[in-house]
């Protein structure tokens, strides 16, 4: 088995926690895994992405040029990796901000996703991110929802644990958009 | 046996831990991008097992606060980042002059100067050839895993005190940026007799600690000293090798270039080209013999590095003559990618 995906968008969209918690559930499910956040001057309202990589085996570079997946929250993002997805690979756009991607995507499963519009519906559009993981780990199996829930509890603060239930139902929205096939 | 403790962290919070297992009792720094997660988390956890943990007023004031911890026989450590790293080295010649143990972390970014945040390997001449003035060596050592970077700081506390000498570390933004899950051992701190420390004289005679010698043949004898210490060091070298058995060519590349041209090897390999890896842990001492035995069965080899050309120097001073050594540098400023080094192996690959 082996999975990576860049994750990008602006700061305050939730990218970097989008990754730290699927790399916590691949944790979870006793795998390998490499979790590398871009290093610069970043800021809220500036851009951020990370990159992790899951395998069963060891993991070489944590940097990847031709990521198998990319999650774009916003449509630099959308400009910046989207031409660089593998030939059959995935690429997640978040639809409630981007209108469509211009360019030649044949080549790869590029899968729109209404991230706020779903996570309004699970009660919060700030939730946005969690609808899109669930989205992603719905289509490409990377991991297990099950995992996501257990590895809430290790990523985040205690005091956030009360927000749990509404980010799992999140997560669910986002998985059930996918398999209802409305995309 | 009980499951083994793991746990998701960066890898500068794992050079912290990893000074904790080990005993570690003082800290001292100046804040600097990118190993800033090693004095935080320290601050909040060095007071938990009474140790002290002191942001000091500069790179200068730690390093000093790190000889003179060094020299009561306690277990300490400073940390910084390549220009914090340069503003230390008088600090470290004078420890290494009065061989006081001590563990220094360079979570190096690029320069020269200010230069930038992102990761470079471009201190390894600064480290692995003193740095500081006089003639004198520190044990490097250059982890390329989060793992790693916890035991190997494990193992620099034990260094330092079993040679009474300056250890450093040596990684990068990359190696502190990114997470893994570990493994947290159990570990014991090591017991070292410390008859030399400065503990305040009582019912014994005084005694001190210094790099000043001025009587006539006293300096030569100490240099001479030193330098079988230096010598003696060979003993801890580390070194790891990855599909070397059948290889026609072997990469050698340490730190975080490592980590990533191993992805590149890979491809390489499935490409049916024969490329191994090559990989010192220890900078210093370099496993100069090791590369040397492997030269007479390889007769090819290619240094990467993120600098413009450092290490090369050693694997060219370790091989045998007529073995070819190629060079690809990336200067700081940006990361290469598996995809770019392995087009570089495929251009020098024959």
């Amino acid at each position: 088995m082996y999975f990576d995906v860049i994750i990008a968008g602006f700061g305050g969209q939730g990218v970097l926690l989008l990754g730290n918690l699927l790399t916590y559930a691949a944790m979870v499910e006793g795998r390998h895994v490499t979790y590398m956040p871009v290093y610069g001057v970043e800021m809220r309202g500036g851009t951020a992405n990370c990159t992790v990589v899951i395998s069963d085996q060891e993991i070489g570079s944590p940097v990847i040029h031709h990521p198998v997946t990319a999650v774009v929250m916003n449509k630099p993002s959308l400009v910046r990796f989207g031409a660089m997805v593998q030939p059959g690979g995935w690429l997640f756009v978040n639809s409630s901000l981007i209108d469509a991607a211009e360019g030649d995507y044949s080549k790869i499963k590029m899968i729109m996703v209404p991230t706020i519009e779903l996570a309004a519906k699970a009660g919060d559009p700030r939730l946005a991110n969690m609808a899109m993981l669930g989205a992603m780990i719905e289509e490409t199996k990377a991991i297990t929802q099950e995992a996501v829930v257990k590895a809430f509890k290790q990523a985040l603060d205690k005091r956030y644990h009360k927000m749990i239930p509404i980010n799992t139902a999140a997560i669910e929205e986002g998985a059930r958009f996918i398999r209802e096939g409305k995309r | 046996m009980s499951k083994p403790k793991v746990e998701l962290v960066n890898g500068n919070e794992a050079i912290a831990r990893g000074a904790m297992a080990a005993g570690c009792k003082f800290y001292f720094g100046y804040p600097i991008t990118p190993q800033n997660e090693i004095p935080e988390y320290l601050s909040k956890h060095l007071p938990d097992i009474d140790g002290t943990f002191i942001q000091a007023e500069s790179e200068i004031a730690s390093i000093n606060m790190l000889l003179g911890a060094g020299a009561t026989g306690a277990r300490a450590m400073t940390s910084s980042s390549s220009p914090g790293i340069s503003l230390k080295q008088e600090g470290i010649s004078y420890m290494a002059g009065s061989e006081i143990p001590g563990v220094i972390v360079n979570m190096s970014r690029s320069g020269p100067g200010l230069g930038g945040i992102s990761p470079s390997q471009g201190d390894y001449f600064q480290a692995t050839r003193g740095g500081g003035h006089g003639d004198y060596r520190t044990i490097v050592l250059a982890p390329f895993s989060v793992q790693e970077n916890y035991d190997l700081t494990i193992k620099a506390f034990d260094l330092a005190d079993q040679y009474r000498n300056p250890v450093m570390i040596l990684g990068d933004a990359l190696l502190g940026q990114m997470k893994e899950p570990i493994i947290l051992r159990d570990n014991k701190p090591g017991k070292f007799d410390k008859p030399w420390a400065l503990t305040g004289a009582k019912n014994r005679k005084p005694q001190f600690l210094k790099s000043l010698y001025l009587n006539e043949g006293d300096l030569t004898q100490h240099n001479w000293k030193l330098f079988q210490k230096y010598q003696q060091m060979k003993a801890e070298i580390q070194y790891e090798t990855y599909r070397i058995e059948d290889a026609d060519m072997v990469v050698v590349s340490f730190g975080s270039v490592a980590r990533i041209i191993k992805s590149s090897i890979n491809m390489a390999r499935d490409k049916g080209m024969k490329v191994g890896l090559f990989r010192p842990v220890t900078l210093y001492p370099y496993p100069e013999e090791i590369l040397r035995r492997l030269s007479q069965k390889v007769h090819h080899f290619f240094a990467v590095e993120l600098n413009t050309g450092q290490m090369v120097e050693d694997v060219k001073l370790s091989v045998d003559k007529g073995s070819r050594v190629d060079f690809y540098g990336r200067p700081p400023g940006s990361i290469p990618t598996p995809n770019e080094l392995f087009d570089e192996i495929q251009k020098v690959y024959r």
